[in-house]
């Protein structure tokens, strides 16, 4: 099996690296080592990490953007830092548009408070595709719902693509927005992006782009890419949980109004009215997550360090070898089977349920997903109420595939006991 | 191993062979309930003649747990008193919190689920055909 793969040298040695990650050595059944598969989730952390957020609270711990004190200002200069290092880590067009909120789920929320509500009304269109993760859905529901405008979706099809030629018809001037995910956390589908961001601005359209899944794993150029809003979580990419992005683009920085008000966001108060910080203050109400974000700014050197490039194409290899592995396990489907794919790999067993599923294999040290994947509309489509997920990162490896293939095996064969 | 104690023999022969087991098209039935974590969805009709539930019929899209359940659930109270269906719904969800527990002959085959209060996130999966016919029972005992 091992000599049919290409040749795994992608100037990343995944072995190495897992040695960065202190859970990964973990054993949470005793005497079964941790093969964790659910980085499409959340990703571990490496020590940097873990040690940039401990080292803040120890030495440089003060509120932001406030006080004269020298530890004030040096706890500014490392809240700032970080957004320095984001933006370059996306080639932000520039550091103010680079908004930290919680995640990407807030992201999303802020753009249609902020951007979305003042400019959406009924008889626009609020452009999304069918393969979504909630977070990229539910809040322009809520959208429409206040404002009258509709909602309209690009169709995927059977291997998990999205319907390109249905772009003529549904890409028309009263789009207001087409939101749509980089890469699909559940298909692992790779988005032509650069291609759709072009279609929609042909129609006046503004373009955000949910870069959750994409922004962990290859390399993304804002500037490149052109999209008016590029939204992800660092926790998703060896970052903090709690802390995550908003990229603007500034003509819709200007746009913006406020979404949430409070302290940090204002320039002059009065008991009557305010007036507002420029951004990104305008957008960051209250004491920001500090931490997080200099957590997040260890991330991104780390992830710099290694080079997105060769996680990109070491993960590329990796999903193929899964693929490969995957099919010789008889009565397993593979849902997602576009050309450009991702380290993301869901599939459905015959005669078995995937929480049953996940559930067997966890006994075997192996963590993968079994459930709707946040994605309750593309589980109808395909007909499953829900599916199991192997989803990976740079630090695992073949071993870690053909753990789990094995581990599937062996879940496969109770069920087959079970079942005669 | 731990996941025997989860998938008991008894479990997977319910899980297999589901009693009471009827496709319910969508909307004829009394009750339809899904967990949103897991997408398992249950839908359940009873027949109730002089205060027993006469009849039950199941239809069970879900996980082994929750199958299993529903089926143990659809073999016991078939034939009993409501007044007793609901001590052994409410004995069942306490059994599964860990809490107060009926005996073994009140219990049945339910006994076998025990062994979930162990997978917290899985026991929602053996509750929820019983929170569907609490939900069925009203219906007649409210009128």
């Amino acid at each position: 099996m091992r000599a049919s793969v290409p040749s795994f040298d992608f100037g990343l040695d995944p072995v190495a690296l897992r040695r960065d990650f202190p859970i990964l050595a973990r054993e949470v059944h005793p005497g079964r080592p941790l093969v964790y598969l659910d980085n499409a989730s959340t990703t571990q952390k490496p020590l940097v990490v873990i040690e940039a957020m401990a080292e803040h609270y120890r030495e440089t711990n003060a509120n932001v953007h406030r006080a004269v004190y020298r530890l004030a200002e040096i706890a500014t200069d490392a809240y700032e830092g970080a957004r320095r290092a984001v933006a370059r880590f996306i080639h932000a067009p520039n550091e103010h548009g680079v908004i930290f909120t919680s995640g990407a789920t807030a992201s999303i929320n802020l753009v249609a408070h902020a951007w979305g509500q003042p400019r959406c009304k009924a008889g626009d269109v609020i452009l999304l595709t069918e393969m979504e993760h909630h977070s990229n859905l539910v809040p322009w529901q809520m959208l429409a719902a206040r404002t009258g405008a509709t909602l309209a979706f690009v169709p995927v099809n059977d291997i998990g693509e999205l319907e390109l030629e249905s772009l003529d018809r549904l890409l028309t001037p009263r789009v207001r927005l087409f939101a749509f995910t980089h890469v699909s956390n559940v298909l692992g589908t790779v988005n032509p992006v650069r291609d759709l961001i072009t279609r929609a601005h042909a129609v006046g359209a503004a373009v955000l782009l949910d870069a959750a899944q994409s922004v962990p794993h290859m390399p993304v150029d804002c500037r490149a890419l052109d999209c008016d809003f590029l939204v992800f979580s660092g926790h998703k990419m060896c970052g903090p949980t709690g802390i995550g992005v908003l990229a603007v683009k500034p003509e819709r920085l200007e746009e913006m109004d406020p979404f949430l008000g409070g302290g940090e966001m204002i320039s002059r108060v009065t008991l009557e009215q305010a007036t507002w910080a420029e951004p990104p203050h305008k957008f960051e109400a209250g004491t920001p997550h500090v931490a997080g974000a200099v957590g997040l700014g260890a991330a991104v050197a780390y992830l710099e360090g290694i080079g997105l490039e060769a996680i990109h194409a070491y993960e590329r290899a990796l999903a193929a070898y899964v693929m490969a592995r995957l099919e010789t396990v008889p009565g397993l489907r593979i849902h997602g089977r576009a050309t450009a794919r991702s380290g993301v790999v869901s599939f459905s067993l015959e005669g078995a349920h995937p929480h049953d599923i996940a559930q067997l294999l966890d006994q075997d040290g192996v963590a993968i997903r079994g459930g709707h994947l946040c994605a309750q509309p593309l589980m109808r489509k395909r007909g499953v109420p829900a599916l199991n997920r192997a989803s990976f990162y740079f630090y695992n490896t073949r071993d870690d595939v053909d753990a789990l293939v094995r581990s599937v095996l062996r879940a496969q064969e109770f069920f087959a006991r079970a079942n005669g | 191993m731990q996941t025997d104690d989860l998938y008991q023999n008894i479990i997977l022969d319910h899980f297999r062979h589901p009693r009471h087991s009827r496709n319910i098209p969508d909307g004829a039935a009394m009750v339809d309930e899904e967990n949103p974590t897991c997408g398992d969805r249950i839908k359940l009709n009873i027949r109730v003649e002089g205060g027993c539930v006469a009849d039950i019929e199941v239809d069970c899209r879900g996980c082994a747990i929750c199958t299993a359940s529903a089926s143990i659930m659809a073999d016991r109270v078939a034939g009993m008193p409501m007044a007793e269906v609901r001590r052994l719904s409410e004995g069942f969800v306490a059994m599964m919190r860990g809490g107060l527990e009926l005996s073994k002959e009140e219990l049945g085959d339910a006994i076998a689920l025990r062994g979930v209060r162990r997978f917290p996130m899985r026991i929602k999966c053996a509750t929820m055909p019983w929170h569907a016919l609490d939900k069925a029972l009203d219906r007649f005992q409210h009128l």
